[in-house]
């Protein structure tokens, strides 16, 4: 036992310690801020500029009731401009509102091209316009209809509760669980792809130096396979760890620098915004924000852990295996790979095209096998899975490992020693099932 | 004492009979020499030796109790034929590393290793990497972490290659220095000059099977084929004679093997009896290496594949 704890010390130590971990554990986090961030940033930023778009519009059914605004969008209705020369006059875009008010259809002459928001928000205008002069035509006065929809909007809500087995119910955000599942799917698929790839990768290291035959003089074989993978599972919850940790502290600093003007123009853009939908928006961002904290982070958080070990370990002793009977050559390991890259490909793909149903048959299915159910499994938790099933596919991913460890073990040891040639599948076959 | 008795030992793989009931015993303190050409089962007999593989059947005595690798392992050190050591790992922490994994514990250890690394001149090695490291300075540590937990039973497969005659002989010394201290040394290799040197008693297997077994000069005995060498100046009329016949004819020295159950007094008194001035006279003992080349001349080279039941 000392041992081992020698041997998952250092595995874990020269890992950590290695630059590349350090750059992928503190990079990655702030690459994944500065995206979203970047990406808001420049969002804002490219809505500022004003654009001066001229309108032609004789019959004038729009003339009064068109309005820009002083942010971005300015009207005017003049004359003697079209498509050819609204530039040499200073404007951004000549809108055309004659051609066709039949069909609705009108068309917008710009040399750069406007832009999706910018579009959005000329068609938003020319519907509010033509509201206004709905109104006017029928005699409402525009103040009465806000105040009716201020009071409508919103004022009914629909809480979907599902009834357990225990008879409480509990909301449920059907987009979030979506969210959150397919997200800790396929940290599960990439980070066992990662870890189980770097396991094998170690031993093909100590296979090569020729330290194996140095060590398993000191050593059982079984030691230094599992000391190797329960180091580098360490490495990854250190991983998984330091990210949360990061994302955290990152967020607070992003929200305590940036929400000042964020807020504002957030606000300005609620402003500018139709009545009815800002209203759904914000109620919209209410619901997320409750949600969120009603989702049960601790039960979601435990279970990834858990499964995150459990597909790691069943998949890894198989990659150790994988990686002892290699002699250097990637091209073999490509193609000794196969076997157990498929099941693990085939999860992922599974769990994506079935994650709008959790509890299907293929996805319950899926969740109990132990080559599918770290990542199945994991999908479907945020939407809630029935205790025994949770239970039964946890004994089944245990027993799963621990037979593919057994299994490894054997093939490991006869492999790690063994120089010169590739050993073909019916020989690590035979190394697997022989009485030892 | 014997320090380890092998009884039978057989090992056989899928298309190969490894090691084919091999028996010897080393005693305690001795340098023991297993000799062998490429393939005879060398390694495979080292592997069961150091609890690596499992023989499929015989007995290994080990200080004499059965050999039981979990608990003996830390009374063996063995430096494989391919050495191996963490390319990227510094090192004085491999050293360290490798002392714990036989049991020693870390102030133990560090101390231990400083001596060593004085002795070789090695302190500034400390914080360097081993990919930094030229291969006979690599030998050196590897050395060095093998001999470390002073085991009872140190076990060198081929230990001076790719080392320059310099630092060959602070090993050398070092394997001197270790039997003297009551370690036993098995040391396979296959340079006979560096085994007459060193080994007290020797083994040779060839194609899984022991062939020769004993001291070196029992063993030169044993092959001797009464040569001796004449330091005298002769001529051709000279050697006219049934006592011997002539090998090799030099103006002022001869080689010649006894014939007919002569004795080499019968040739001193020939000689004696024509006059001839007789400067030295001694007798010629095979090389090991020519033991080695007669013993195993004639067997392929490469060991043939075959299938074993």
């Amino acid at each position: 036992m000392n041992k081992i704890w020698l041997i998952i010390k250092r595995e874990y130590l020269t890992r950590v310690r290695n630059k590349t971990f350090l750059l992928s554990t503190f990079l990655l986090p702030i690459v994944m801020m500065l995206f979203i961030f970047g990406s808001a940033f420049f969002a804002m930023s490219s809505k500022e500029k004003l654009k001066k778009i001229a309108v032609i519009n004789d019959p004038g059914m729009f003339k009064f009731n068109l309005k820009g605004d002083s942010l971005r969008l300015a009207f005017d209705f003049i004359s003697g401009i079209d498509s050819s020369n609204f530039f040499d006059k200073g404007y951004d875009a000549v809108l055309n509102l004659n051609n066709d008010s039949v069909t609705r259809k009108f068309t917008i002459h710009s040399k750069k091209q406007l832009g999706i928001d910018a579009q959005d928000m000329i068609e938003n205008k020319l519907d509010r316009a033509f509201e206004n002069n709905q109104l006017q035509q029928k005699g409402i006065r525009k103040e009465t209809l806000d105040s009716i929809s201020k009071k409508s909007n919103g004022a009914f809500s629909i809480e979907n509760r599902l009834t357990s087995e225990q008879g409480k119910s509990k909301e449920v955000n059907a987009q979030l669980n979506y969210g959150i599942g397919f997200g800790s799917g396929i940290l599960i698929y990439i980070t066992m792809f990662i870890f189980g790839a770097m396991v094998m990768r170690g031993v093909m290291e100590e296979k090569t130096n020729r330290i194996a035959e140095v060590m398993v003089s000191s050593v059982k074989p079984f030691q230094l396979m599992m000391g190797k993978i329960l180091g580098i599972a360490a490495v990854g919850l250190t991983q998984f760890f330091l990210w949360i940790v990061l994302i955290m502290m990152l967020s607070t600093i992003v929200s305590a620098f940036i929400p000042h003007e964020l807020v504002q123009q957030a606000g300005e853009m609620n402003k500018n915004m139709p009545v009815g939908g800002n209203n759904a928006m914000v109620m919209k961002f209410m619901d997320v924000k409750q949600t969120v904290s009603a989702v049960n982070w601790l039960q979601i958080i435990s279970c990834f852990i858990f499964f995150f070990l459990g597909g790691y370990l069943f998949y890894a002793s198989l990659f150790a295996a994988i990686g002892s009977v290699i002699n250097e050559d990637t091209q073999e390991a490509q193609s000794l790979m196969l076997p157990i890259t498929m099941p693990i490909i085939f999860a992922f793909i599974i769990m994506s095209s079935n994650l709008n149903t959790p509890d299907s048959k293929i996805m319950v299915w899926a969740s109990m096998i132990p080559f599918t159910s770290p990542i199945v499994m994991m999908a479907r938790i945020p939407s809630g899975v029935p205790w025994p099933q949770l239970l039964l596919s946890m004994v089944l991913l245990i027993g799963g490992f621990l037979f593919t460890t057994w299994l490894a073990a054997k093939i490991y040891r006869t492999g790690i020693l063994m120089y010169g040639k590739k050993a073909s599948w019916k020989e690590m076959f035979k190394w697997a099932f022989r009485k030892s | 004492m014997n320090i380890l008795e092998l009884q039978n030992l057989k090992k056989y793989f899928a298309t190969q009979k490894a090691v084919d009931d091999i028996s010897f015993t080393i005693k305690q303190g001795s340098i023991f020499g297993l000799l062998g050409p490429n393939g005879a089962g060398k390694t495979t007999l080292l592997r069961m030796i150091t609890g690596i593989f499992y023989p499929d059947s015989g007995n290994i005595i080990f200080n004499g109790k059965h050999f039981d690798p979990v608990n003996d392992i830390v009374n063996i050190g063995y430096m494989p034929e391919e050495r191996g050591l963490y390319k990227k790992m510094k090192i004085g922490e491999q050293a360290l590393y490798l002392a714990q994994l036989k049991g020693l514990s870390k102030s133990d250890a560090l101390q231990k290793i400083k001596a060593w690394f004085i002795k070789f001149e090695m302190e500034t090695w400390w914080n360097k990497k081993v990919e930094d490291l030229s291969k006979g300075m690599s030998q050196k540590l590897q050395f060095v972490t093998t001999v470390l937990h002073e085991p009872k039973l140190i076990i060198l497969d081929e230990p001076f290659s790719g080392l320059d005659p310099v630092n060959a002989n602070l090993i050398k010394d070092e394997i001197f220095n270790l039997a003297k201290n009551g370690s036993t040394v098995i040391f396979s290799t296959h340079r006979m000059e560096q085994v007459e040197e060193i080994c007290d008693h020797i083994v040779l297997v060839n194609k899984g099977k022991k062939i020769l077994d004993g001291s070196v000069s029992e063993i030169k005995n044993q092959f001797k084929e009464n040569v001796y060498r004449l330091g005298a100046p002769t001529s051709a009329h000279n050697l006219m004679t049934y006592i011997f016949e002539v090998i090799k004819h030099q103006p002022d020295e001869l080689l010649l093997k006894l014939l007919h159950n002569s004795t080499p007094n019968d040739v001193l008194k020939f000689f004696i009896s024509q006059d001839v001035p007789i400067q030295s006279f001694n007798e010629v003992l095979p090389t090991l290496n020519e033991i080695f080349i007669q013993l195993v001349e004639g067997t392929p080279d490469a060991r043939q594949f075959q299938t074993i039941k």
